[in-house]
């Protein structure tokens, strides 16, 4: 995308909306990760609103992370689906695509495969954001085919491990034993293996985490976008807490993702051959690019 | 290989009105799945999306091979029918032109989807090659998935034969795409009895196609971040329950059916008008739409030689619904006989609704379940209709 197109002509600066020109003046597109990554993410107003999610949601302060650890938001589609995630996503200022039940990675599919038809010579990010329910239940077919087929495109999926939006109903993602409306006796079965899937299915490039640290939990979404450009699927299992259902004080939330970290959510990253190459070759001109400014600026 | 690394085939790109009515035409003789592969290959797609279903299958099978030939850019096989809605939904995001065709039961599957396209301003034409919705199971030719797809907002065209399904699926490209309509449009046409038998097709050359689609000529921008305005949020969803959301989703759904609407004037402008008719001044009309209507017209031709006054009217157009068309047509009719494919008889209540005088409408006769719909019947209710004996023999 051409940045003119988010430019306002100066003299008509006055009259648009405040938060249009705070976009243009202070948003991070067109800008690196240094200048507008995740560790300048406060003062982006931009990337979301005041977010519409219940106090100290978990899974909030990750969709403002996957914002800000974009490669190129100026050149990113989102795709979402119903559950909370999507009222924060919605309001960040990079397009987002609202489907219908659990599709966003059938949506993400034809979406990817018609970029690459109107531009093949420019990377166009597509990202998948949904929870749980979405990405492994109802839409678990479309999610796994996706992966199946090779599409290139990123999912990341915000695991709370039950249905927030809906008024916490159990979720194959759920863990076993959880007492949770629709599983008033405990949930029957175990939590889907969901990086194990997406591994058997194709994906090249798959992370299991609790993203407590910022700047790593930033690496793997760039990593994850970069590789699904070159290589394939690739696929983001985070720990999203939803400390309403699972009745975690607001100032627990963090330690909460800490204590995940050592069990269901211990960090776990694979990659394929072809997958390691684009990452390290990636990171390799990121560092070069970096040692570049820093010379200039001596 | 990449789908945009493909060589593309050398061919002269026209109007759609060239192609439709100027263009030389040669006769073929083929089958309705055929018919309608060879409009989809003369229709410049970029992409078409594929899952099988009988007796649709047979057509994107044919798809697939115009693919493999070079005359569409992307095609692939879904996961399923939702899969293959959603997908369709989310390439129309990206700005290119879309086909996809389904059956009964795949109609249903993928409904979730079809019916969010018209609210999302997908441009897409979608091929129903209709069939029995079960229980019990059959694969046999109905209509009925018609009946639950009036309701989405889409443009519905109902082909007659072979012939209706190469023009109506052309036209259908053209309407879908126009600025002030952009919501899909469906052509719909009985399975087996037409996708399978072969009828004349008079068709154009295939070295020549329809021009490229134009993602700019939008009512809704594309989302690929290149079409200005940027970054405005085309799909957020409407939030909670408010006034305002009351208010966007009111006012969102009046224009999709407003834009319906306004898919009349192609329809006169391609198609000749959403209806026809013969013989205006008889007594009693026999209506109908897609197959029932080729029935009507042969009973209509034994009418004429034993020479009743019955008149022929033929419903090219579901969606809009032509209500004035047929309420001019039928202004003095005595009886309306109304055949159809399938056992609820949706087009049947169409008409009663949209003529004053709707006790008049005969009701039937229905076939269903894979039957083929005998003269004979609707000859008997002529007779009925004119108080005359008709010795029903079948």
């Amino acid at each position: 995308m051409s940045l003119k197109y988010i430019t306002p002509a100066e003299r008509f600066k006055k009259y648009l909306p405040k938060d249009y020109v705070e976009l243009v003046d202070y948003g991070p597109f067109g800008k690196t990760q240094d200048e507008a990554g995740p560790g300048n993410m406060g003062q982006f107003k931009e990337l979301m609103e005041e977010h519409p999610m219940c106090s100290g949601c978990w899974m909030a302060y990750y969709i403002r992370l996957i914002f800000a650890s974009l490669p190129q938001p100026e050149e990113t589609v989102t795709l979402g689906t119903a559950g909370c995630g999507r009222l924060a996503i919605s309001q960040a200022a990079v397009p987002f695509i609202y489907g219908n039940y659990g599709d966003q990675n059938a949506m993400a599919s034809g979406l990817t495969r018609a970029f690459r038809l109107r531009f093949p010579d420019k990377h166009k990010d597509v990202i998948t954001i949904a929870g749980d329910g979405g990405t492994m239940d109802i839409g678990f077919s479309m999610t796994m085919h996706s992966w199946i087929r090779g599409e290139k495109f990123t999912t990341i999926m915000l695991d709370n491990e039950v249905y927030g939006n809906t008024g916490g109903q159990e979720s194959g993602m759920s863990p076993k034993g959880a007492i949770l409306k629709m599983a008033p006796l405990g949930k029957k079965g175990e939590k889907m293996p969901a990086t194990d899937l997406a591994k058997a299915a194709g994906c090249v490039y798959t992370v299991r985490m609790s993203p407590t640290n910022i700047k790593k939990a930033a690496k793997i979404i760039r990593r994850a976008i970069f590789v699904a450009r070159e290589v394939g699927p690739t696929f983001i299992h985070a720990y999203t807490s939803c400390n309403i259902e699972y009745s975690i004080p607001t100032e627990d939330v963090f330690a909460d993702a800490k204590e995940k970290e050592k069990t269901r959510f211990q960090f776990e990253e694979y990659m394929t051959d072809e997958a390691k190459a684009v990452i390290e070759r990636v990171e390799a001109e990121e560092k070069a690019a970096k040692r570049a400014k820093k010379a200039e600026v001596v | 290989m990449d789908a945009s690394q493909r060589p593309q085939l050398d061919k002269k790109k026209a109007d759609i009105n060239y192609i439709l009515k100027e263009a030389p035409r040669e006769q073929h003789f083929i089958t309705g799945a055929q018919a309608m592969a060879e409009a989809v290959k003369r229709a410049n797609v970029d992409m078409a999306i594929a899952y099988p279903i009988t007796p649709q299958s047979e057509v994107m099978h044919l798809v697939g091979d115009i693919y493999a030939q070079g005359h569409i850019k992307e095609y692939y096989r879904a996961e399923e029918e939702l899969g293959t809605m959603s997908a369709i939904a989310g390439a129309a995001r990206a700005g290119v032109r879309l086909f996809t065709a389904t059956s009964g039961p795949g109609l249903l599957r993928g409904l979730e989807a079809i019916v969010s396209w018209s609210g999302h301003r997908v441009p897409a034409v979608l091929g129903i090659l209709t069939r029995v919705v079960n229980a019990p199971l059959s694969i046999q030719p109905d209509n009925i998935e018609m009946a639950y797809m009036m309701h989405c907002g889409a443009v519905m065209l109902h082909a007659e034969n072979q012939q209706d399904t190469f023009d109506y699926t052309l036209a259908a490209f053209a309407i879908t795409e126009k600025v002030d309509v952009y919501i899909p449009v469906a052509v719909a046409t009985e399975g087996f009895f037409v996708t399978h038998a072969k009828g004349y097709v008079d068709m154009t050359a295939d070295d020549i196609c329809l021009n490229d689609f134009d993602p700019v000529a939008a009512p809704v921008p594309a989302m690929d971040n290149e079409t200005p305005p940027a970054r405005i949020q085309r799909d957020a969803p409407v939030q909670k329950s408010n006034f305002m959301s009351y208010l966007i989703h009111s006012v969102w759904q009046q224009e999709i059916w407003d834009s319906n609407k306004r898919a009349m004037k192609y329809i006169y402008e391609y198609l000749g008008g959403p209806i026809e008719v013969q013989n205006p001044e008889a007594d009693v009309f026999v209506l109908g739409s897609g197959c029932a209507a080729a029935q009507c017209r042969e009973a209509h031709r034994y009418a004429q030689e034993d020479g009743l006054s019955v008149g022929f009217v033929k419903v090219k157009a579901i969606r809009p619904f032509p209500t004035q068309e047929i309420r001019d047509a039928l202004k003095n009719a005595k009886a309306v006989i109304v055949p159809e494919h399938n056992i609820i008889g949706w087009l049947c209540k169409e008409v009663k609704a949209a003529i004053p005088n709707g006790g008049i409408v005969v009701e039937g006769p229905r076939v269903y379940g894979g039957m083929t719909l005998p003269v004979e019947l609707i000859m008997k209710e002529i007779h009925t209709a004119l108080g005359l004996e008709y010795d029903l023999k079948l």
